[in-house]
């Protein structure tokens, strides 16, 4: 049978991953709202229509100090991301003439991906530590007298583990963007007589944006869900949201778990539509 | 290249055909013993005493296939509630038997098909170690060690014929320090808290067993006095959060540590010199050279007991085999081999078969080892002359001071202590 209608075969078409996504995405979302709204006891949880859990989530200054700290460290975080891996991006765009060049050393970037994420933050532990490599180089060197405490198990570390795990995630959009810039733009602005920094303001910067866009997304997205390098790095000192929601599932407080995520997710969707107001990605795609 | 795999040797051709010929003129028994052969028990627990050494000898003893898995405290509630085909034995400790018994995926055990249940000790039946001592606080295994019947989803308050699980394991806990960076003796609880280990304590992110460490340190100080340290009000729960929220802002804690392996770090690099830690970790720091004391404390021990619990789903033969499985456990092997890393056995009669006396000497009777004691992997854990922390059996058990526990206000006590995570 020939299909004639073109709307039909284009809704077939879209059928199969409708379903897909229905199943994998819409589905347990919708059952993740439901539950949010039940109650729990000690070992169960029972169908109820109640808002406690979202009253305690409003109501709780620890939860206010929680969410607070999850946008600190994503802000931070960002800044130096950001700051990396533009830089990085510009100098393998632009310094970089052979593309064999670029490949190789946009490969070597790569690198640490090849352990998994909790290694490469849990080896920042002993390097950190009150007698690890760090304090006793600095010591060594007469920098400093004492050991240096909060190297680990603070802010910092926590701040130090995301920027490296997730800088690259910056990296990839950022130079994908800035390869695509057409070269002659910026001679016409160096002919122009615009100067290395006035190019990058107004040309570069511009011209990459869709590429910031799709990294910044990447990278507040992953800490603000990220709960294990909080748990490790600051030796369970500090929480995020991410480690409220493991907490409770923990403790087999699934709906009060249920109702912190989905205020994550809507934080999170909020943060997103913020940022696309900036620029229009499906325009660059 | 490898040669293809022949399917059977010659051997097992023999094996086989000795079977099929056994089993037609001895058809019953021989099926059995089949059978046996081909059950698969699936346990799972905490590290403590989810062992592969323990699979393999109850392998080559009885023939069954022991599928472990070992998870923390917290995950091993969470499968036991809400998983229950997913395991036929759960390895668990009395304190989580609280939450998980009502939840009916566990079923009853019939006492008298155990056969040593006449030598488990006290503690565990009539909550006595010797008739003459008394019952700490807190969840005391013996109180949540039976129900009236099978079924039944709320606990007996003495023996009955159906027991909830069948212990297995159990010790005295006190803090862990490291003597060569502390250099004075510690005797209290209250030490923790104190100013002169700022920035180097630290104490474990498990709320049940976390809030009892601190009841011990805040009871120590004379700051809180509890009705029950184990089944706090309201009250006193803000009261012994606040002041190590105190501590904490001020400085005190260096990190918390959810599992043994954390614990173990933390103590070896030197990041912490006192925290509250479980007997193996101290043996694990010890084993890498490192000075590390389990601390007795004047004012006793928290306890804590494990055992094994069957799923509700087990029947027929898989049942009868659980049962093979728990007897084996407690007569004696098992046992021999807790006890020689620290823990004590439900049934230590039988372990001391399975112990040389210089071994029983050290960790029972709490006299000084005649030679080198070791574990049960070969590590080193003490020379001649050294003698174990705590005294003998009846010392140390008989000084606890408290059970791990789970409160009427447990959800109340959750909610303050993911404060005191978070502030």
């Amino acid at each position: 049978m020939q299909i004639r209608n073109r709307h039909l075969l284009g809704w077939l078409e879209a059928v199969p991953l409708t379903l897909v996504l229905v199943a994998f995405l819409v589905a347990p979302i919708v059952m993740i709202v439901i539950v949010s709204f039940w109650g729990a006891t000690e070992f169960s949880i029972y169908p109820a229509f109640q808002f406690d859990n979202y009253a305690y989530l409003f109501g709780s200054k620890v939860v206010l100090s929680v969410f607070i700290s999850t946008f600190k460290y994503a802000l931070i975080t960002w800044i130096f991301t950001f700051a990396i891996g533009f830089t990085v991006a510009y100098f393998l765009a632009f310094h970089i003439r052979s593309l064999t060049m670029q490949v190789a050393l946009f490969l070597i970037c790569t690198i640490p991906f090849w352990t998994s994420n909790i290694i490469r933050m849990i080896s920042w532990i002993p390097f950190l530590g009150r007698n690890g490599i760090a304090n006793q180089t600095l010591i060594s060197w007469g920098v400093i007298d004492e050991p240096l405490e909060w190297l680990l198990y603070s802010d910092f570390s926590v701040i130090l583990a995301f920027v490296h795990l997730y800088t690259l995630f910056m990296v990839v959009p950022i130079f994908n963007t800035m390869m695509r810039i057409d070269k002659s733009l910026l001679e016409a602005a160096r002919d122009n007589g615009a100067s290395g920094f006035q190019t990058l303001r107004h040309v570069i910067l511009p011209l990459t944006k869709p590429g910031i866009m799709i990294g910044t997304i990447f990278v507040v997205t992953l800490v603000m869900g990220d709960f294990i390098t909080v748990r490790f790095m600051s030796g369970s000192q500090s929480a995020n949201v991410g480690r409220l929601i493991s907490n409770d599932i923990g403790l087999l407080q699934y709906p009060s778990a249920a109702a912190t995520a989905v205020v994550l997710l809507c934080t999170v969707l909020i943060v997103i539509a913020i940022l696309l107001r900036f620029v229009n990605i499906r325009k660059e795609l | 290249m490898a040669k293809p795999k022949v399917g059977y040797s010659r051997r097992t051709l023999l094996k086989a055909g000795g079977a099929a010929l056994a089993a037609s003129t001895l058809p019953a028994p021989m099926l059995w013993a089949q059978d046996t052969k081909d059950i698969v028990l699936r346990q799972f627990g905490t590290g403590v005493s989810n062992l592969n050494d323990v699979a393999k000898k109850v392998k080559e003893d009885l023939g069954i296939t022991l599928e472990m898995t070992a998870l923390d405290s917290d995950s091993v509630t969470q499968r036991a509630a809400t998983q229950p085909d997913s395991f036929d034995i759960a390895d668990i400790e009395y304190w989580i038997c609280k939450k998980v018994w009502p939840t009916g995926n566990l079923q009853a055990m019939d006492v008298s098909k155990i056969d040593n249940y006449d030598k488990i000790v006290g503690i565990f039946k009539s909550g006595k170690l010797t008739p003459e001592t008394d019952i700490a606080q807190g969840t005391a295994p013996h109180t949540v060690g039976f129900i009236e019947e099978p079924g039944a989803k709320t606990f007996a308050s003495e023996q009955t014929n159906w027991m909830t699980l069948i212990p297995t394991i159990y010790n005295a806990d006190t803090l862990g320090i490291r003597p060569d960076l502390i250099g004075r003796p510690i005797d209290t609880w209250a030490e923790l808290l104190n100013p002169e280990f700022k920035g180097k304590a630290s104490i474990l992110d498990i709320s049940s067993i976390g809030i009892m460490d601190m009841a011990m340190v805040c009871e120590a100080m004379g700051e809180v006095a509890y009705g029950d340290k184990g089944n706090m009000t309201k009250e006193e729960i803000d009261k012994t959060i606040a002041i190590f929220m105190e501590a904490k802002k001020a400085g005190q804690f260096r990190a918390f540590w959810k599992s043994f392996d954390e614990s173990v770090n933390l103590m070896a690099s030197g990041e912490v010199v006192i925290q509250s830690m479980w007997s193996p970790a101290i043996t694990a720091v010890k084993s890498r050279g490192i000075d590390c004391v389990y601390q007795p404390l004047k004012e006793g021990y928290r306890s804590w007991g494990g055992g094994l619990g069957l799923s509700s789903s087990l029947s027929g033969m898989e049942l009868d085999a659980a049962y093979d499985y728990i007897n084996w456990y407690l007569s004696g092997w098992v046992g021999g081999y807790l006890m020689r890393q620290g823990y004590y056995s439900a049934v230590p009669e039988t372990s001391k078969e399975f112990m040389s006396e210089n071994e029983w000497g050290y960790w029972f009777e709490g006299k000084p080892a005649t030679d080198t004691i070791t574990s049960p992997t070969g590590d080193t854990l003490a020379a001649a002359g050294d003698v174990r922390d705590g005294g003998d059996f009846y010392e140390r058990m008989g000084s606890v001071a408290c059970w791990n526990a789970v409160m009427d206000e447990n959800q109340y006590m959750v909610r303050k202590w993911n404060e005191f995570i978070a502030a």
